[in-house]
């Protein structure tokens, strides 16, 4: 087993130096959400996590989930741990008040997601997806509906499903064939699922599903989609439990990760039809899924924050502790934190991670900023920003984490290959994240197509203002890091700037240059996003460290060091995935599929 | 009936500690602090019982740096009542603490101060024994259960030999084991609740007491290192090491 414990020093810095704490609790209802507030809560979910959550991680794995007489169960001590976590109030910690949440930031919902999400990946999938769907549910449904649901899913006494996927239609949802027929005051929902997550266990008393499917007199396309709510048991008008729904798990995957988690088959109306509620206006479905994915996106992002975060501890463990070959500087033998080519690795890990976990925490904020203020303009802002930021950051954490939770492994030498050890469990779990809520291809073409394309680069463009702007603080500083820094920060801005005028300047003239560079478009942006919060740290640390009543220099020497080797080592491929991204198409789309 | 629960913040239990280079102390700059685990466990206690009916308020109290406030905020979301924080920036020893709650109990007049045995730092083990014998009031210390009896308290205490039950006549106070209980976690309603729960701040001469130290600390070395241990072959040779080279038997 390892040991997980949250790193609340740097969550707090990002939370209240680069997500600004101290402007979010400014927004109306927010106020309550302090610092020190703030610090008791990550302490407490930092200790939920590693005592409750982390020590069931590695045996859920080994154990896996078991499918019998169509029912599935979790792996022992996902329910009693699953008991806890609702008991202690944490799934209503972003939600309403007046329906019994805390109604504390996104912000802050997700520095707590990436505490259950490194402690035990499989395990958070669970409340991940129920969050979603509160979300959906808040914006979409009809007042009887949320006034029926509701409460037990911000209590976490119920969970909810997203199903989406059947087999002839995954990243193409226009192929849904799963139908709805209107009787009533429901519909009756018939059809087969696949892969859905957490589909049927043992967790909770009821499982709500969020289900696309078609109505007969459907426009054909995505234009024909509509959600709905089945409840796995039906719920009274009282709230009380009654007849189960026709919705039964048919079976569960076999998977290279996530082995506590289930992925189930889900058949729908088999015997007579299942029940369920529209959502939303009919025809305009997956609009309403579009609520859950976007968040289920930025959930994906801190997943793999947080099991990058995970692998990096586990490796750091292992450096100061294997001993093995010797030292340029030291005396005998020595334990291999002290070999280059191992800090090398190390840094990577430690810096890429950090830079997600700014990226993340700070696109959680324009979430606050656009639910919660009053400015229409600078709502606006906040909203096109999140939409451009959504796929880059998906896209890029997730691909980021297979490089970092697979140097986990590699730091461990032979041993990270041995499962036992359990660093080969990061990557297999991190595995997914480039696959569900949208593979990286469907992000990339998002933010090229979608999100630069469509506003003709207005948005990013701003963003690029932005960006400068803390190019131009941290050419003030006068220190060697910061101007090290700014050089190659300097650089990546300017390449993306050309990156996105070429893409302006030629998606027209050849229609497979987007989809040909959108993958190294979209990393080209997740790294100077990441670029401009470590330049924006390293500003930070650098008047801390200036600052002589500041007792925490270490912490901030260390920042400014992290941030200086993202500039050196990971900023530099801004200027490979440029040189890619000018080569357009043509290498790519020039052999005809025959000769593949 | 009110329980005054005085806890103690100190370095986190799963910090690796360092002697500063001078001697003159641990480093405490930066690292992390907590409750310390047996204040926790004695906390817990007075919520257990005041949920079960025997007390009707509890409060918290410490003595320390305005930093302490958090372990405070931390006790009144597991469920204490109100907190007093007695600010100082002195470090204090077990008399002077055992002084300073004397005067608070006479001010707040509880019938039961529960307190941890120890606290991991410096493991004294003085201060509820102090009190008690200031207050001239009965004491169950090293408590591994604690049970109400109209009017008394009877506390299981863990001593070499085994366990030993005494029965206390209130007011009395209580210093907690390890095997106590388990404290909880704390909910995250009661995290935002605390935050509004009322927490006064006193110094040490508010109370009129004198906290000056009665010791002096020469110095604080990190303990030796254990030498490399070696094999041998038989039982023979292990008796013949121990009568001749470490003349133990
Ligand atoms: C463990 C697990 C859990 C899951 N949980 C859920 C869940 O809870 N609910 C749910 O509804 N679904 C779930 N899914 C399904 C998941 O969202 C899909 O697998 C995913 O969207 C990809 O769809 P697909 O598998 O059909 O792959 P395909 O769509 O067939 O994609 C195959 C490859 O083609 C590429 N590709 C496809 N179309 C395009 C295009 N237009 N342009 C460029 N490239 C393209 C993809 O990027 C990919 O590399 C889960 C899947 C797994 C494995």
């Amino acid at each position: 087993m390892t040991a997980y414990t949250a790193p609340v020093r740097d969550m707090k810095f990002v939370i209240e130096e680069l997500a600004d704490l101290s402007l979010i609790n400014q927004l109306p209802g927010l106020q309550d959400a302090t610092a020190d507030l703030v610090e008791q809560i990550l302490e407490q979910a930092s200790r939920m996590g590693s005592e409750v959550l982390a020590p069931i991680n590695q045996s859920g794995d080994q154990h896996g989930v078991t499918f019998k007489q169509g029912n599935v169960y979790a792996p022992p001590g996902f329910k009693d741990a699953y008991q806890t976590f609702v008991e202690s109030g944490w799934p209503a910690l972003s939600f309403d008040p007046d329906r019994g949440g805390q109604g504390l930031p996104e912000m802050i919902a997700t520095a707590v997601n990436e505490i259950w999400q490194s402690a035990n990946m499989a395990w958070s999938l669970c409340p991940m997806l129920t969050e979603g769907a509160v979300i959906t549910l808040e914006t979409h449904a009809l007042k009887t509906i949320k006034d029926l649901y509701l409460p037990k899913l911000i209590s976490g006494e119920w969970t909810c499903t997203m199903n989406l996927t059947e087999s002839q239609a995954g990243s193409d949802l226009a192929a849904i064939k799963t139908r709805a027929t209107q009787e009533g005051d429901h519909y009756l929902i018939t059809g087969q699922k696949i892969f859905i997550t957490w589909g049927d266990h043992d967790l909770s008393e009821n499982i709500l599903h969020l289900v696309l499917a078609r109505l007969a007199d459907a426009p054909p396309g995505i234009k024909g989609i509509s959600l709905f709510l089945v409840p796995k048991f039906l719920v009274s008008p009282d709230g009380s439990l009654g007849e189960r729904n026709d919705v039964y798990p048919v079976s569960i995957e076999h998977k290279l990760g996530i082995h506590a988690s289930p992925t189930c088959v889900m058949s729908f109306g088999d015997q007579h039809g299942a029940i369920g509620y529209l959502v939303g206006e009919e025809h305009n479905g997956l609009a309403c899924m579009f609520t859950m994915m976007n968040h289920a996106r930025l959930a994906v992002a801190v997943q793999s924050l947080g099991i990058s975060e995970r692998a990096y501890q586990q490796a750091l463990a292992y450096a100061k502790e294997r001993v093995q070959g010797k030292s340029n500087t030291q005396q005998g033998r020595v334990t291999i934190i002290h070999h280059p080519d191992v800090r090398r690795m190390l840094m990577l890990m430690k810096a890429g991670t950090e830079a997600m976990r700014a990226l993340c925490y700070v696109t959680a904020t324009s979430l606050d900023y656009s639910n919660r203020t009053e400015d229409e303009a600078f709502k606006t802002k906040h909203l096109q920003l999140f939409a451009l930021l959504t796929p880059a950051v998906k896209g890029w954490c997730t691909e980021l984490a297979q490089e970092i939770t697979s140097l986990g492994i590699q730091i461990h030498g032979g041993m990270g290959y041995i499962e036992e050890t359990g660093a080969a469990q990061h990557l297999r779990d991190a595995r997914i994240t480039t696959i569900y809520e949208g593979t990286t291809g469907i992000q990339a073409q998002d933010l090229t197509d979608r999100k630069i394309i469509r506003d003709n680069g207005k948005t990013i463009s701003s963003l690029l203002d932005t960006m400068r702007e803390t190019a131009d603080s941290l050419s003030q500083l006068d220190d060697n890091n910061s101007t090290i820094i700014h050089s190659h920060y300097t650089e990546a801005i300017e390449a993306l700037a050309q990156a996105v005028s070429w893409l302006l300047d030629n998606y027209k003239d050849d229609i497979n240059a987007p989809g040909s560079i959108s993958y190294d478009f979209m990393m080209l942006t997740g790294t100077v996003c990441g670029g401009w919060q470590m330049a924006r740290s390293a500003i930070v640390a650098h008047n801390k460290l200036n600052d002589a009543s500041e007792s925490h220099k270490d912490f901030y020497r260390t920042k400014q060091m992290t941030a200086r080797f993202y500039a050196e080592h990971i900023l530099p491929r801004a200027s490979s995935y440029l040189k890619t991204i000018l080569t357009g198409s043509e290498s790519i789309m020039a052999i005809n599929t025959d000769q593949f | 009936m009110k329980i005054l629960v005085p806890i103690k913040r100190v370095i986190d239990a799963n910090v690796r500690v360092h002697v500063k280079s001078d001697g003159s102390g641990v480093e405490t700059a930066n690292i992390k602090m907590a409750m310390n685990p047996f204040c926790e466990i004695a906390v817990e206690e007075a919520i257990r019982i005041k949920e079960a009916g025997h007390a009707s308020e509890i409060i918290v109290i410490t003595i320390g740096t305005s930093q302490c406030q958090d372990i405070l905020r931390s006790g009144l979301a597991m469920g204490a009542d109100r907190a007093i924080l007695i600010e100082t920036e002195a470090e204090l020893q077990p008399l002077a603490i055992a002084k300073l709650l004397k005067a608070i109990v006479e001010r707040q007049s509880p019938q039961l101060v529960i307190l941890g045995k120890q606290a991991i730092d410096d493991d004294n083990n003085q201060t509820g024994q102090m009190l008690s014998a200031l207050l001239g009031w009965a004491q169950g210390t090293f408590a591994s259960k604690v049970v109400f009896n109209d009017g008394n308290v009877e506390v299981t205490r863990e001593i070499d030999g085994g366990l030993e039950t005494v029965s206390l006549q209130l007011p009395a106070i209580v210093t907690t084991d390890l095997r106590l209980n388990e404290p909880r976690y704390i909910k995250l309603p009661n995290i935002m609740k605390a935050k509004k729960k009322p927490l006064d701040i006193l110094c040490p001469d508010d109370l009129g007491i004198d906290v000056n130290s009665r010791l002096k600390v020469l110095s604080i070395e990190q303990p030796a290192k254990r030498a490399a241990g070696i094999k041998l072959a038989d039982v023979q040779e292990l008796m013949d090491k121990l009568k001749n080279e470490a003349k133990v038997i």
